[in-house]
């Protein structure tokens, strides 16, 4: 007997962008950017492994809701204007 | 001039649930960037399997179906046979597998897939163990390292076994295209993405992928150890375009103890063990480049 592909089993299929998922509270660093030392070079956000940087007018805008604080950006910006602090305990 | 040297557009969603300063997170974005929304991925058990999060949460702006460990050879096979029924044919199948779901477990049906010729791309993100499972030593971990399954120890039971060489492993399966990609150096990423997406037939990538728990480093220095490695020729960039080498990014020639020192999986090294390392990895270099300089 043939037996078509309408006949295999519905699966479960995930369609909610991982946007819900609110990864910032895993942070213990936060990065904070001093934008008036900036040089526009953009590594920051080429190098972040979660897209938490957008770029306006070639400066970064990170978005604290989902950076995870792993330092990347901090550590490849040439200019130095990024600091990693410590998350206050709430 | 806008100094973005990458597609500015991102086929990732923030909110994926790998480890901060995961490189495997980069190796994807990157990849994306390259090939594009056309693109559709079959992913085995590895870390990248559980990135999209709880369901119903998914982490790609393009679809991405779950296979069995072993079998990301045959389940890309069946989506570009499904695909081609359909007469769909500007999509992009790509097989994304971690190390040990590509030279262990999975390497037979990678093999089929390759010998099938099937027009697909696969790529390997090589964290160089089993990083989902608790870092345990794959086929692709280094001489030297550290594992949970070669735990060093007062016997100093270090991984005593070469990593297994996969690029010459392919390149024997006659493909027209294979390269080696670094998360360091995202604009030779993309452009080989690209390259590799244009050509017909089963393609490969291996791309060296930063693990911060796995490696034992600081998450902050997942680009830079990733630059070490090439300026160390621990992992030299280059691509074999039917059968001819071409290195598409000349290291520093750093020594090797640049790259091995910020990460703790090889803190228990002695000079004499870093010596050897040094020599294994100036010879392979020299072979890539004598390679080079006859076919170029
Ligand atoms: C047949 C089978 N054996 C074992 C496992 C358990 N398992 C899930 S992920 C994984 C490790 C995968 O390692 P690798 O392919 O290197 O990817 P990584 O996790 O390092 O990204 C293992 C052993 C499994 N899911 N299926
Ligand atoms: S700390 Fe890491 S996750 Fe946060 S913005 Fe910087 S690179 Fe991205
Ligand atoms: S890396 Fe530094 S200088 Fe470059 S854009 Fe980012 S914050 Fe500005
Ligand atoms: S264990 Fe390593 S490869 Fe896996 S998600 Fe974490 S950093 Fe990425
Ligand atoms: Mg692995």
């Amino acid at each position: 007997m043939s037996r078509s592909y309408e006949d295999i089993p519905l699966t479960p299929i995930s369609d909610t962008p991982s946007t819900m998922n609110m990864t910032g509270l895993w942070r213990v660093f936060r990065p904070v950017v001093d934008l008036d030392k900036c040089k526009k070079c953009t590594l920051c956000w080429k190098f972040c492994p979660d897209a938490a940087i957008v770029l306006v007018d070639g400066k970064p805008k990170i978005d604290l809701r989902y950076c995870k604080g792993c330092g990347i950006c901090a550590n490849e910006c040439l200019a130095e204007c990024i600091i990693m602090v410590k998350e206050e305990a709430e | 001039m806008s100094p973005v040297t990458i597609p500015e557009v991102e086929h990732a969603y923030p909110g994926s649930t790998g480890c901060p300063g995961c490189g495997a997170n980069l190796v994807m974005r990157y990849l994306l960037k390259g090939l594009g929304e056309r693109t559709i991925l079959t992913i085995p058990a590895c870390c990248w399997a559980v990135m999209p999060g709880y369901w119903p949460s998914h982490c790609l702006k393009v679809p991405m179906v779950y296979c069995a460990f072993e079998a990301t050879g045959a389940s890309l096979s069946g989506m570009r046979a499904a695909l081609d029924m359909k007469g769909v044919e500007d999509v992009t199948v790509v097989g994304f597998a971690g190390d040990g779901g590509t030279v262990d477990i999975g390497l037979q049906a990678l093999s089929g897939a390759a010998e099938r010729e099937t027009d697909a791309l696969y790529v390997m993100y090589d964290n160089e163990a089993y990083m989902n499972t608790g870092i345990q030593r794959s086929g692709a971990t280094p001489w030297g390292a550290w594992t949970a399954t070669t735990p060093v120890g007062p016997s100093r039971d270090y991984k005593r076994e070469p990593k297994k060489d996969i690029m010459s492993i392919m390149e024997a399966h006659g493909i027209p295209y294979a390269a080696t990609v670094s998360v360091a150096h995202p604009e030779d990423f993309v452009k080989k993405a690209k390259k590799a997406k244009d050509v017909r037939g089963f393609k490969f990538i291996h791309a060296l992928s930063p693990c911060p728990p796995g490696w034992k480093m600081n998450p902050m220095k997942t680009v830079e150890v990733a630059r070490l490695a090439v300026d160390t020729n621990v992992f030299p960039l280059y691509e074999i375009e039917n059968g001819r080498v071409r290195i598409t990014k000349k290291g520093k020639g750093l020594p090797i103890k640049d790259y091995l020192s910020i990460q703790r999986r090889f803190g228990h090294l002695t000079e004499e063990e870093v010596k050897r390392m040094q020599e294994s990895v100036d010879s392979s270099f020299k072979a890539l480049e004598q390679r080079e300089a006859r076919e170029g």
